[in-house]
């Protein structure tokens, strides 16, 4: 099994059409959606993670892109800096997938970066500049 | 049992010491009693280490050539302002300053990037940092521009002066309202989504002597990794609130005025803070030592978080419009637990006060009492207690109608 992260940019023509239900039961992929966004008429992106047997998860982004969904590898990447965190647990409140985490009863602020989407909601959150995204070149 | 402070540091001295912090001290009781515990340690150490704005340090940066009075002029410090009301060189700067030019909340919610807390760091970090000044001239300061890069270790006094910290108890933040509001209790989700609460509880400093028997004008204190001194009770000092059966208080009460040599200190334990839409301050570290004298000072000091209760108190009404109502009270152990119950309503909570870097506090100034370098005092003065009559006011205000002469 492999697992990748990507984003789904739809052309505003696919706004309309089910294609990751298809991705799904056509392609045999296991589509965790991190994040959407979807307006009509304009192009619509979607963070997702594919869990899939390697061959299948490069039939199912061949398969987006013969669509004309636009794939890209997610670029954005929280980073929690331990250096500059205090242990203060503010950041876990926001952190919906609590991949920010506190160790009881030592308190102490852990991150788990597999469990992060980049939903950014800890980035104002935190007083200490500790957590930040890093954009990939 | 009793014993006095003088015994306490002769045994100091000779390493013979029992020292314990806050949080170790509740398991000796829970082993030993409380008897036993206090026939055999000497001193409870305790710490904090959170956001602390009313915060500041003063400086005198040395005479430039030919002189210039500061005084009276304009004096900023990486372009963040500086209080120059004084003579000739000393300068001070407050944790929450901002430079002029930062944008502050017109885009809401403003960052806050950089402002007086993060200058005190940089300072104690051994960075440079820019002063500039501009002054009227005299014929004895006849200089007026003065633009330069300055560091600790050139200036001739650097103090950190803090006029309130250590706040003996604290509010738990939440926000009722239906949309999002910045505050200096951290960023509150509408609809009380979650609940930010500020207290280092078992270990916090005042709770641990929660009459200041102990504690007074004089104490030597861990303050940013140095040595420290009360210097009075701090501002807003409240001390005859409401208050449990074992004497906690149960709404924000006692606060300390606090000094220190900034030279001496470390940036570890001096951080500058940016809250999101609110502003900037400093987050500080500090501890006390607290001598057992006898039975009722460890019991005071074996305080748990489980017997310290905080208000819960809506930011987006009842705290900006001075109502004194709260909506329920909670433990300091609930509120670590990750979750309290408000009014039947289950709300996720996330700290400004920084449990881990407390206990560490503590353990520091543990460290230098059993190595025989920190030796504790007797106050000089009491600061004002529970019976003391000593009150938190609000402003009575006066509006000036503009032609009323100033008497």
């Amino acid at each position: 099994m492999a697992k990748k992260k990507v984003v789904l940019n739809f052309p505003p023509h696919l706004i309309d059409q089910p294609v990751t239900y298809r991705l799904i039961t056509e392609q045999g992929v296991r589509v965790n959606i991190l994040r959407a966004r979807i307006t009509p008429k304009e192009w619509g992106n979607m963070v997702v993670e594919l869990n899939g047997k390697k061959a299948r998860l490069e039939d199912g982004l061949a398969f987006l892109r013969e669509l004309g969904v636009e794939v890209e590898h997610l670029a954005e990447e929280v980073k929690w800096r331990e250096e500059l965190c205090i242990h203060c647990t503010a950041c876990l409140a926001p952190c919906p997938t609590k991949a920010l985490y506190v160790e009881r009863p030592n308190m102490t602020v852990g991150f788990d970066r597999e469990k992060c989407i980049a939903c950014e909601l800890c980035l104002n959150v935190c007083p200490y500049g500790a957590v930040e995204i890093a954009i990939e070149q | 049992m009793t014993r006095t402070i003088q015994e306490i540091n002769e045994k100091i001295k000779q390493g013979r010491a029992v020292v314990c912090t806050a949080e170790e001290i509740i398991q000796v009781v829970k082993e030993k009693g409380v008897r036993q515990a206090a026939a055999t340690v000497d001193v409870v150490t305790t710490g904090t280490f959170a956001p602390m704005c009313s915060s500041g340090a003063y400086f005198n940066v040395g005479h430039a050539l030919p002189r210039m009075k500061m005084g009276g002029g304009r004096v900023t410090l990486n372009e963040v302002p500086a209080y120059a009301g004084f003579a000739a060189v000393d300068i001070l700067m407050g944790a929450t300053a901002i430079p002029d030019d930062d944008p502050r909340n017109k885009v809401f919610p403003g960052k806050f990037a950089y402002g007086g807390g993060h200058v005190i760091e940089d300072l104690v970090a051994g960075k440079d940092v820019r002063l500039t000044a501009q002054a009227y001239g005299t014929d004895c300061y006849p200089r007026k521009t003065l633009d330069t890069w300055i560091r600790l270790a050139d200036l001739n006094e650097a103090v950190l002066f803090n006029m309130r910290n250590a706040y003996q108890n604290y509010n738990v933040a939440v926000n009722l309202s239906d949309k999002v509001i910045y505050t200096y209790m951290g960023v509150l989700q509408p609809r009380m989504r979650n609940a930010n609460y500020c207290t280092a509880g078992q270990l916090s400093p005042l709770l641990n002597d929660p009459y200041y028997r102990t504690i007074g004008v004089g104490t030597r204190i861990f303050l940013g990794d140095g040595e420290g001194f009360v210097v009075s009770h701090g501002t807003q000092h409240n001390p005859g609130v409401r208050r449990s059966e074992k004497g906690l208080p149960q709404v924000p009460a006692g606060t300390l005025a606090v000094t220190g040599d900034l030279k001496k200190m470390s940036p570890r334990w001096l951080r500058g803070a940016s809250f999101t839409g609110y502003g900037v301050t400093l987050t500080l570290g500090l501890g006390i030592p607290i001598p057992i004298l006898d039975e009722e000072t460890l019991e005071f000091a074996a305080v748990t978080d489980a017997e310290i209760t905080a208000p819960v108190v809506d930011y987006s009404a009842a705290y900006p419009h001075g109502k004194p109502e709260i909506l329920g009270e909670v433990t300091v152990a609930q509120l670590k637990s990750g979750e309290i119950s408000v009014n039947g309503k289950r709300v996720v909570t996330a700290g400004l006060s920084s449990y881990a870097r407390a206990r560490e506090v503590a353990l520091i100034l543990k460290s230098w009492i059993e190595a025989g370098t920190f030796f504790l005092t007797e106050p000089v003065a009491p600061l004002p207690s529970a019976d003391s009559g000593y009150k938190f006011k609000l402003l009575p205000e006066r509006p000036w109608d503009g032609l009323q002469e100033a008497v």
